[in-house]
């Protein structure tokens, strides 16, 4: 027996998150570090437990080991329920076959029986490589006083930046007239946050439709997805469904890419950083290790940062988000940097500008990245990366925009 | 040792109240508050989990509310079981209910909860101790030597004067106890019992009916004391770095001592994690004009002035230009700006205003009460 639920969360987790390189080499992009003890997914799964929805399926794919050790049975979102709770949905074999995801609408499509055990009135759709905090039921209401169809969250950008997201055209009603991906000239600057509330009765149809369309093209040799963005909300659209955008103010940050994922920490450290870590009604919840709290040694000298249980820092640590497990030994510096759980930072080494992964061992002596003030030229700068469980010995350098995936 | 269904754990949480008044007023010696983000409970707790054992009774006898909070189900020390398992064992209503005369008559109390058990022996342990011990080779000793009763000791400087509820024993060659003192008048090194024990369950049962039947429900004077020649009492020597929580004074210098990194790293292993309820703060900010040295910081804090030698609990705010100084800060006390905090115990909650000072001294430390504002 389950028992009926007026809402059901469908979290796609698959995407490789190629364009974090070695962050993501073995584990899925929502199973990233980011923000000193939480990984990316802490964020849509804490929104969800914070907004009353209790029934979650999180589609994954890619390296899923990682992800799925940490999400376990949910207990530390409070998503271990009798009835609904958390559930991790790889994709499976059936009589007819065995299939992967064949994109986000095909992930879902292939999870129907998940859904409609649950017999919900809607289904919220969410990514996990997003950083934000927002009440998911306020945008249920929204869609239901509106009588919607399908209701897209979306953030007002700057016009500069608009064409690189997924672009809304709406009237003073805040219906959706047109949805362009990545255009070169936006009419509009309401991107679209990768939040969907769908009407299940609807969703469910043009689902149906999408995978029996797209399997007909595959078979006539022609090109095909099946794709949220590009094919539901593109078929709803042009069948003149009740489409809104709910706009969402506050913080959002897309974490798709490595500078993305180092600007999204240091904002962290920024005195006006709209997105708060410590409201006690808001909590991010995370699983946490057994770890005695951070102990900070004679010669530490510390400033600007955050850092997180079990790491013992007797170095200097500047505008930095240091994670669990840490160990910066005295004489190491480490400033405007990422440092994930338990690296050792040994004394002489200096990190700058870049992000260490996690299980790092950074040698006396060694060098990773650069202040961004000695490159006349901005362009040749970036964030110096180590993946994770990499070895830099001590005569070794990292230059900026290098990427280190094995030991050096 | 692997899973253990042979050995039931047995916590006193309200034993010794009495030695630290203050801290102990609102809750009991299990749950007050250690080390950033451990409460006492979790060190025995933790310990016993670690060494095998699946199933633990917690006896409490007054002021329970925070103790009851922290331990919940048993989740966080992987005790949530159908099979063992934690249990809490509040005080039920009797005529004399809410208070128990010595742990003879608590374990009388509890006979229904010993009954169900299948365990063949019992560790006991109280909450005054901060320790990491493997209790696998404590057992194993007492089954080898065929003991009653073992008694864990440590070897440590005992003073008549600062310490209190202190049990020494005396031992032949053979680690068997030949006598044994409780607060004796003298200094100097001794072997101090750190109130744990361990006994068969079917001795455990008879001394308790046997202490009941007597009215002498004291373990250490009526059991270890007046029959050391009855029985075969064995010492077990705990080498490993351990501190007694016996007055608001050593309870001050117990958690200053895990400054020392060599005494830290052998409370906080990798092998015995110690296990607590989890707080889901966000990790420590440190601000701009923040300086931190030689201190122990808890997930939640808020540091934008100095911290110098002091521990620092969850979500601790500590503003601009205010000194905080060989302090020990419990969780969710906020320290305005240009505040001179030295030497100082503040219980949760405590507010302390802009520009105030608060100032105890090493030997005294001051004690500032839970949800004061100063």
């Amino acid at each position: 027996m389950y028992s009926k639920k007026k809402c059901v969360a469908m979290l796609l987790a698959g995407g490789q998150g190629s364009r974090l390189y070695a962050l993501t080499k073995n584990v899925a992009k929502p199973a990233v570090p980011y923000g000193g003890k939480y990984r990316l997914i802490d964020f849509p799964l804490s929104n969800c437990t914070n907004s009353g929805i209790d029934t979650v399926g999180v589609l994954t794919q890619y390296q899923p080991l990682v992800l799925n050790e940490y999400i376990g049975n949910g207990q530390p979102w409070d998503l271990d329920r009798m009835n609904g709770g958390v559930h991790v949905l790889p994709p499976y074999e059936t009589q007819a076959g065995a299939s992967w995801y064949e994109g986000t609408a095909n992930a879902i499509y292939q999870n129907m029986r998940f859904i409609e055990r649950y017999d919900p009135e809607y289904v919220v759709v969410l990514g996990g490589d997003h950083i934000y905090k927002m009440d998911y039921s306020k945008m249920v209401d929204f869609h239901i006083a509106n009588n919607a169809d399908c209701t897209i969250s979306v953030i007002d950008v700057p016009k500069s930046e608009a064409s690189r997201f997924g672009i809304m055209i709406c009237d003073e009603g805040n219906k959706v007239v047109d949805f362009v991906e990545k255009p070169k000239e936006p009419k509009s600057t309401l991107a679209s946050m990768g939040i969907y509330v769908f009407s299940w009765n609807k969703l469910r149809k043009y689902l149906i439709e999408n995978e029996e369309d797209a399997n007909a093209k595959r078979e006539r040799g022609e090109s095909w997805s099946k794709d949220f963005g590009k094919d539901i909300i593109t078929s709803m659209l042009a069948n003149n469904e009740r489409l809104f955008a709910y706009e969402f103010e506050g913080y959002w940050k897309d974490v798709g890419t490595l500078d993305s994922l180092w600007d999204a920490n240091m904002d962290l450290l920024n005195p006006v950083n709209p997105l708060d870590l410590y409201n006690p009604n808001w909590k991010i919840y995370s699983r946490n290790e057994n770890m005695p709290p951070q102990y900070i040694g004679e010669n530490a000298n510390i400033e600007n940062s955050m850092i997180s249980e079990g790491s013992n820092v007797d170095g200097t640590v500047d505008f930095s988000v240091i994670f669990a497990g840490v160990t910066i030994e005295p004489g190491a510096t480490v400033k405007y940097s990422i440092v994930m759980p338990g690296t050792v930072i040994k004394s002489g080494a200096v990190v700058e500008y870049a992000i260490v992964g996690e299980g790092c061992v950074i040698e006396g002596g060694a060098r990773i990245g650069k202040d961004p003030a000695s490159f006349p030229d901005r362009d040749e700068w970036g964030i110096a990366v180590v993946g994770h469980n990499v070895k830099v010995s001590g005569n070794k350098v990292v230059e900026p925009k290098q990427i280190i995936a094995d030991n050096i | 040792m692997n899973v253990n269904y042979d050995v039931l754990g047995l916590i006193f949480a309200s034993m010794h109240d009495e030695n630290v008044d203050e801290l102990a007023k609102k809750r009991t010696m299990g749950s007050i508050p250690f080390g950033g983000r451990y409460r006492l409970v979790d060190f025995p707790l933790s310990n016993m989990v670690n060494s095998g054992v699946s199933e633990v009774g917690v006896i409490t006898k007054s002021n329970y509310g925070s103790l009851l909070d922290h331990l919940g189900s048993g989740r966080a020390w992987d005790l949530a079981r159908k099979q063992g398992g934690l249990h809490l064992l509040p005080p039920y209503s009797q005529t004399d209910s809410g208070q128990y005369k010595g742990r003879i008559d608590a374990i009388n109390k509890v006979g229904s909860f010993l009954e169900h058990s299948n365990a063949k022996y019992v560790i006991c342990s109280d909450c005054d101790i901060v320790t990491t011990i493997d209790f696998s080779n404590v057992i194993k000793q007492h089954v080898e030597s065929e003991a009653d009763i073992t008694c864990v000791y440590g070897k440590c400087l005992y003073d008549y004067e600062k310490n209190s509820t202190t049990t020494i024993l005396e031992l032949d060659e053979e680690n068997r106890v030949t006598d044994v003192l409780y607060q004796p008048s003298f200094s100097g090194e001794c072997n101090i019992c750190l109130n744990m024990f361990v006994m068969s369950m079917d001795f455990l049962k008879t001394v308790a009916a046997d202490g009941v039947s007597r009215g002498c429900y004291s373990l250490t004077r009526h059991v270890l004391q007046d029959k050391k020649h009855n029985y075969k009492i064995m010492g077990y020597e705990h080498k490993g770095f351990f501190t007694k929580v016996d007055s608001v004074q050593n309870y001050y210098k117990a958690n200053r001592m895990l400054l020392d990194t060599e005494k830290r790293n052998a409370l906080f292993t990798k092998d015995m994690p110690i296990y607590t309820k989890v707080g889901d703060n966000g990790p420590a900010k440190y601000g701009i004009e923040a300086s931190v040295k030689n201190s122990l910081i808890a997930d939640g804090c808020i540091i934008e002035g100095t911290v110098e030698n002091s521990i620092l609990f969850r979500g601790v705010k500590v503003g601009k230009g205010t000194v905080v100084k060989d302090s020990v800060i419990l969780q969710g006390t906020e320290i305005g700006n240009n505040c001179n905090v030295v030497s100082v115990i503040t219980d949760k909650n405590v507010v302390i205003s802009n520009g105030k000072n608060s100032t105890g001294s090493e030997t005294y430390p001051l004690y500032i009460s839970k949800n004061a504002k100063i």
